[in-house]
């Protein structure tokens, strides 16, 4: 029953980016808040907002761009159009997550961090999404997925190539 | 006929199929013509049985689990003509594994509605706050710090200590600030808090706002926890709706608002003072301390940060009173642990008990060993940063001091459990690999004696002049956990370590005695 979800984003555009950056920019501490919500509309960051997000709190470019870099969510470039996480964390490997992210490898053809030629997938290490009491868990475009075995896994992968 | 059902919304319940057996339930329902009501709740923390379902009756709530969308139809049958069926576990509360836990904190997760205020309320909700306002600042700082409660994110720092310093702090601004980056591998107890019983937080973290003379509170929850972003989100809303959160909270003088601010990915940013960092909107660096954030936190202003389960231990406390609380625990340990059961076991989820319980316990009687059925042999206590104990420990009980006795940490309370196909060159290796990934790069120690590790610790895995890398290993453990800045390098030489002790084992190659020739 579970709908196949596709993540949509707009093109990146300036004038859009520069609405979103003053939507935010007034709060305190606002740079990830501003990043979180220009990801969220474009799918990443592009790198022609990190000027603007600078002008817009009267920063550096150097500290926005660090900022930007510090955080593991923050994209460079879109991913691919599905994101299939799998958690690598202690838990999720006691519970026999190594050979499912080995398994996902090969199935994909790409390793942990990458994205498939077609583009249609980005397989990504997560570390902890809170579910280690029905380990090993994943996550697919903001679904959680529990106890997964193998079938689940190849399932999933299945699902993430259409 | 009608029927109130109530179903788990809690992610853990969610990923094994919860939201699909609530809507099964209430398109089966339509087409029989029944009339239900699904309550979506919290979890009660029993995560081998979820998908969790429950009905009302007039002694109380019937468990069955874990339903699957196909036991749907049978499953209202049985509803239907009050007969048995395969998955009834009978009155919910009699299950012994709940039955026998000490719920302060988490008393009313998953049998409220997380999203309705009236529903806390109507489960004892907000006694606490009424009491603290009658009480003013004083008697309530006497309160928490007679309840004994310490940190519950790990570092077991007193509560009432914390705030006290922050009340006596002067200042045109102070600011609560509540850690909900639970990162660790192991835990979820703050999510299922934040997920199952929203309210409870802001009721503490208000709490701390009228103590210390706070206005302004920021809850910063890691992205990885979006169903909890949600959860708070709409709880602040009804709060604000309801007169508990703005201005004049409750009908009183006072004033508290509360803000949910969402990380992005960064394991260091649950180490206070790199999140206040990252709350201020730059790269999650930690800061040398002092100044603490007591004094100089939150935009270089007094700050209360405590983590999620403290803010929610305190309700109880100003409901009930400090020396309910403090009757349970032992030695300075005192309250109640939501410890976190996970891993490789049979009857994994969330135990909350009085301190004191054994290792052993914990992971034999109230977990039942593993899933997979074979033999425990190492459990990693306390997240990446906690030692891997052996079997041999088990009497170890669970206090902070105990723990600590024991080169180890009880940290925010996750257990998790390998059985004995475990290599412990790979979790030892595993331990410096995350330092190095998530290391924020202010000190040396962290930054590059974590990368050393790993390439030192795979040489010992290659067999290369095992021993001196072994000693050398040592060397640098000690480096890190003396030299670095925070707890990300001062403790990841804690699993190192105690893999290295009490698995020696695993990294001296078996002796290799000559072959005969065949």
């Amino acid at each position: 029953m579970t709908a196949v979800y596709e993540p949509s984003y707009e093109p990146w555009d300036e004038k859009r980016g520069a609405e979103i950056i003053a939507e935010n920019a007034k709060q305190e501490g606002a740079t990830l808040v501003i990043l979180h919500a220009l990801q969220e509309a474009f799918g990443y960051v592009p790198e022609a907002a990190i000027p603007m997000v600078a002008q817009a709190l009267n920063l550096s470019r150097a500290e926005v761009h660090g900022v930007f870099t510090f955080y593991h969510d923050f994209r460079h470039k879109p991913a691919g159009r599905h994101v299939l996480k799998l958690c690598r964390a202690e838990a999720c490997q006691a519970a026999g997550g190594d050979a499912l992210a080995a398994r996902a490898e090969a199935k994909l053809g790409v390793p942990l961090g990458n994205t498939t030629a077609d583009d249609r997938v980005t397989l990504e290490p997560i570390y902890c999404l809170g579910l280690c009491a029905t380990a090993p868990s994943a996550m697919l475009d903001g679904r959680l997925i529990g106890r997964l075995d193998e079938k689940r896994l190849d399932a999933l992968v299945a699902e993430a190539q259409r | 006929m009608s029927m109130r059902l109530f179903v788990s919304r809690d992610a853990g319940a969610v990923a094994v199929g919860a939201d699909e057996v609530a809507l099964a339930l209430e398109q089966a329902a339509a087409k029989r013509g029944v009339t239900v009501e699904i309550v979506r709740t919290g979890s009660r923390g029993m995560y081998w049985l979820e998908p969790l379902v429950e009905v009302a009756t007039p002694q109380g709530r019937i468990a069955f689990g874990p339903v699957t969308e196909a036991d749907v139809p049978s499953l209202l049958d049985a509803l239907a003509s009050n007969t048995s069926h395969l998955l009834r576990l009978g009155a919910t509360e009699e299950i012994p594994w709940l039955k026998r836990q000490t719920r302060l904190t988490f008393a009313r997760c998953g049998v409220i509605d997380p999203r309705s205020l009236d529903d806390y309320r109507a489960h004892g909700g907000y006694k606490g706050l009424e009491r603290a306002l009658s009480l003013g600042s004083d008697a309530i700082l006497a309160e928490v710090t007679a309840s004994g409660l310490r940190g519950r994110g790990g570092a077991g720092f007193p509560t009432g200590i914390k705030w006290k310093t922050v009340a006596q702090a002067k200042a045109d601004r102070k600011f609560i600030v509540c850690n909900a980056d639970e990162g660790d591998s192991g835990t979820f107890a703050d999510r299922m808090i934040m997920e199952g019983d929203p309210f409870l937080v802001i009721e503490g973290m208000t709490t701390a706002g009228i103590t210390v003379g706070a206005t302004k509170g920021y809850i910063y929850i890691r992205s990885e926890y979006p169903h909890a972003v949600e959860a708070m989100n709409a709880a602040i809303k009804a709060a604000k709706r309801g007169g508990y959160l703005g201005d004049k909270i409750g009908g009183s003088t006072y004033s508290f608002d509360l803000e949910v601010r969402v990380g992005a990915g960064a394991y260091v940013c649950g180490e206070e003072t790199s999140l206040l960092e990252s709350l201020e909107g730059r790269r999650g660096l930690v800061r040398a301390k002092p100044p603490l954030p007591a004094h100089h936190g939150l935009f270089g202003k007094p700050t209360v940060i405590n983590n999620v389960l403290s803010f929610a231990a305190i309700p109880f406390i100003l409901a009930e009173g400090a020396k309910a609380y403090a009757d349970f625990g032992m030695g300075r340990s005192r309250g109640t642990m939501p410890i976190q059961l996970a891993g490789n076991i049979r009857h994994g989820g969330l135990f909350e008990t009085a301190f004191g319980v054994t290792l052993g316990e914990l992971v034999d009687d109230v977990g039942g060993g593993t899933f997979t059925g074979r033999p425990v042999r190492a459990v990693q206590v306390g997240g990446p940063l906690g030692a891997y104990f052996p079997r041999a420990l088990f009497d170890t009980p669970f206090d902070y001091e105990a723990f600590a006795a024991r080169d180890g940490l009880i940290g925010h309370g996750g257990i998790v459990v390998f059985d004995d196909s475990v290599d412990m060159r790979n979790q030892a290796r595993f331990a410096m690999e995350f330092c190095a990934i998530e290391s924020c790069g202010k000190c040396t120690p962290c930054r590059i004696g974590s990368t050393r590790g790993v390439e030192t610790i795979e040489k010992i895995i290659r067999g290369e002049r095992v021993s001196e890398n072994l000693a050398l290993v040592e060397d640098l453990c000690n480096t890190m956990k003396f030299g670095s800045l925070c707890a990300l390098g001062g403790f990841t030489p804690y699993p190192v370590l105690s893999a290295l002790k009490h698995f020696r084992e695993d990294f001296i190659p078996a002796p290799t005695t000559l072959q005969a020739a065949e």
